[in-house]
């Protein structure tokens, strides 16, 4: 994408440019033009790659210790927290990582959502990061059965199930994902080898998304798109790198706050009781993260009903880019879709609220009500709001700040000098 | 971190607007106990992990098991803290089967610190057996496995009472307010003066509950000294290293015309 070639300056680092273009990729990176006007919301990239080498790190360390087997496995854990030098960190890095991780990704997602970084050219961007999420959903629901304490036991029950609900198979398919007739032994053993496949194909996802990225170039708060480079673009090096870095020390700062003095808030204290397959748990609630999806689940009477929602509540966003109807990406210049924008983010929340709720009473009509706002978000508001919509003026460039139809050039040019 | 967490219940609360409690209305909250090792830099009180082994060895291990922790961890600095002698002295008074020996024969030899606690019993079917049914859960995560922590286990401790008129109990059930549910299959084996301390400290039911529950708290996180003194160090660090790293920014960002 840059759009001077890169030469290296030794005859060596020629040579072996020549052959593998190591060093052009290098400049390419550091040199990549990038709006100048990213705000902090754009920082959560780079805080998102730094989770996934916590999580593939630590884990790998985790594994030389813990032993995936039904009756050793809630020992080993113990075991890694008592005799492993600073196994407790490491445990508790990877345990509260994979809620950092959420919350990174829910901010990165809601970002795209406001800004309209889903739509053309980077609908491939937007795809590739719900499967990066999608394999995400997975891998920590894996990771969280490993502990094989009473909710990894029950968890890993109620998911399995889900498959049950599909017609004529599902039960020979769940008892294909158990290896067994029940959650048991080798339904551990299957878990934990795809527990650590996943994070590997997450990385080779990341890569494709920030490849397919560095095509059009970042998306920016005002959405236009720029020339590059240009006046309206910084290089990624030492611009991003040290915005993304002070962002990321200030979300290392909220990690560790987690890690070092509230370890097991975000769990549920249930996972210290040894997987017990003759006592169900009051409640079975999964992790934070999985809590909306859970609530859309159970806001449906029949059980195949509420396996298809579920999942359509995270396919439909795979045609997001052509249900946004609206010629205009960032809700900046949006004012009829900001705010929905903000009602589909309260929806979120209070189905992750109700999600971890008993499904009755009250609890269950707001899952209802959620569910409904949830889909007709997508379904209705996305491409009537989008065809109505009158959007505000948008400037024709990040540096002139000229509005199209609007004030006047000198008036821009003046204000301008004065920055 | 009582704040912190404080902090964290308020946003939640406030974010769903909701007031109520996910108890069911007949079991009371737990008693909140101002534990030594709470917040952020909390550590565990010596004298009273002593007291509370003590209890734990003369009355729980009776019918507890403890099986992930070892002898030589009440010797382990953040801990009871005992000496390498005491240590030795303790794990001895225990008898362990070992084996098999040359012959094929399991045998039994004084306890080593680094044998793990010896358990009551042979197995968790055995342990069900010999309690009308009831398995005495394993104790060495039990503050973690339970909602509510030492405050819950303290509670459960004092909060044994006579049953209202209403409530009948089966033999061996006995009615506790803090318990879910408020039956409870393990008898009140606490009662003031059933253990004699050896720092005279007067052994009430209250002094003996609040001793073995930060016992059993060390048991569940024996590295809660350490996490608390490495936290406030990390914590430090970074906010030192965030704000060199938000100068050079700023220093960098002032070459062009764009606040950053």
């Amino acid at each position: 994408m840059s759009e001077h070639e890169y030469v290296p300056k030794s005859k060596a680092a020629k040579w072996f440019n020549d052959r593998l273009p190591l060093l052009t990729l290098g400049a390419h990176l550091t040199d990549y033009p990038t709006p100048k006007n990213l705000n902090y919301w754009w920082t959560f990239g780079g805080i998102l790659t730094f989770c996934l080498i916590t999580q593939i790190v630590t884990g790998i360390v985790l594994a030389m210790h813990y032993v995936a087997h039904a009756d050793l496995a809630f020992g080993s854990v113990e075991h890694i927290m008592r005799n492993v030098n600073y196994g407790w960190l490491i445990r508790y890095i990877h345990s509260n990582g994979a809620s950092m991780f959420f919350l990174a990704v829910y901010i990165h997602i809601f970002r795209s959502l406001f800004y309209g970084s889903y739509k053309s050219p980077r609908e491939i961007i937007w795809i590739l990061g719900l499967l990066i999420y999608l394999l995400m959903m997975a891998a920590a629901f894996l990771g969280y059965v490993l502990p094989w304490g009473q909710m990894s036991f029950w968890g890993a029950t109620v998911i399995t199930n889900l498959f049950s609900a599909i017609p004529l198979v599902g039960e020979s398919i769940t008892t294909w994902l158990w290896g067994a007739y029940s959650v048991d032994n080798p339904t551990l053993n299957r878990f934990f080898s795809l527990h650590y496949l996943f994070p590997f194909l997450i990385l080779g996802l990341v890569v494709l998304h920030i490849w397919a990225l560095h095509i059009p170039g970042n998306n920016n708060p005002v959405g236009i798109d720029i020339k590059k480079p240009s006046k309206d673009t910084v290089p990624f090096h030492p611009y991003i790198t040290i915005k993304d870095a002070f962002a990321l020390l200030m979300f290392m700062i909220i990690f560790a706050g987690f890690v070092f003095f509230s370890p097991n808030i975000l769990g549920h204290s249930d996972n210290y009781i040894p997987a017990n397959p003759l006592v169900t748990p009051a409640h079975i609630v999964p992790e934070w993260y999985l809590l909306p999806f859970y609530a859309i689940l159970r806001s449906v009477p029949d059980k195949l009903g509420g396996v298809i929602l579920m999942f359509s509540a995270i396919f439909i966003l795979f045609v997001l880019p052509w249900l946004d109807t609206s010629k205009v990406r960032s809700a900046v210049f949006r004012p009829i879709y900001r705010q929905f924008f903000w009602i589909l983010v309260i929806d979120v929340l209070m189905l992750g609220y109700v999600g971890a709720m008993p499904a009755e009473g009250v609890y269950l009509v707001l899952a209802r009500v959620g569910t409904i706002y949830y889909f007709l978000h997508f379904i209705v508001v996305m491409p009537v709001v989008g065809y109505l919509e009158k959007t505000d003026p948008i400037p024709m460039s990040i540096s002139e700040p000229v509005i199209t139809g609007g004030a006047e050039p000198s008036l821009a040019r003046k204000l301008n000098e004065k920055v | 971190m009582k704040k912190f967490n404080t902090i964290i219940n308020n946003i939640i609360t406030i974010l769903f607007l909701t007031t109520g409690s996910l108890h069911s209305a007949e079991t009371t909250d737990p008693i909140k106990v101002d534990w030594s090792f709470k917040g952020i830099t909390g550590t565990f009180d010596r004298a009273s992990l002593q007291r509370g082994f003590q209890v734990y060895k003369e009355v729980c291990s009776s019918c507890h098991s403890m099986q992930y922790l070892s002898y030589r961890n009440l010797g382990e600095p953040g801990g009871p803290e005992f000496t390498e002698a005491e240590v030795k002295a303790i794990a001895a008074s225990f008898e362990v089967t070992d084996g098999p020996d040359n012959q094929g024969e399991m045998f039994t030899r004084p306890g080593r610190p680094s044998d793990i606690f010896v358990s009551p019993h042979p197995n968790k079917e055995a342990a069900a057996a010999a309690n009308g049914g009831a398995y005495p859960p394993d104790m060495s995560v039990l503050v973690k496995a339970r909602k509510g922590g030492a405050n819950y286990i303290y509670s459960v401790l004092v909060g044994y009472e006579d049953p209202p008129p209403d409530v009948k109990l089966d033999q061996g059930v006995y009615y506790n307010k803090y318990m879910i549910g408020n039956k409870i299959k393990m008898p009140n084996n606490l009662v003031d003066g059933l253990v004699e301390y050896a720092d005279g400290t007067e052994s009430t039911v209250d002094q003996m509950a609040k001793d073995v529950t930060t016992f059993l708290a060390w048991a569940a996180e024996p590295e809660l000294e350490e996490r608390h003194r490495t936290g406030v160090k990390v914590i430090i660090y970074l906010i030192l290293l965030t704000i060199l790293v938000y100068l050079s920014m700023k220093k960098i960002w002032s070459r062009i015309d764009t606040e950053v």
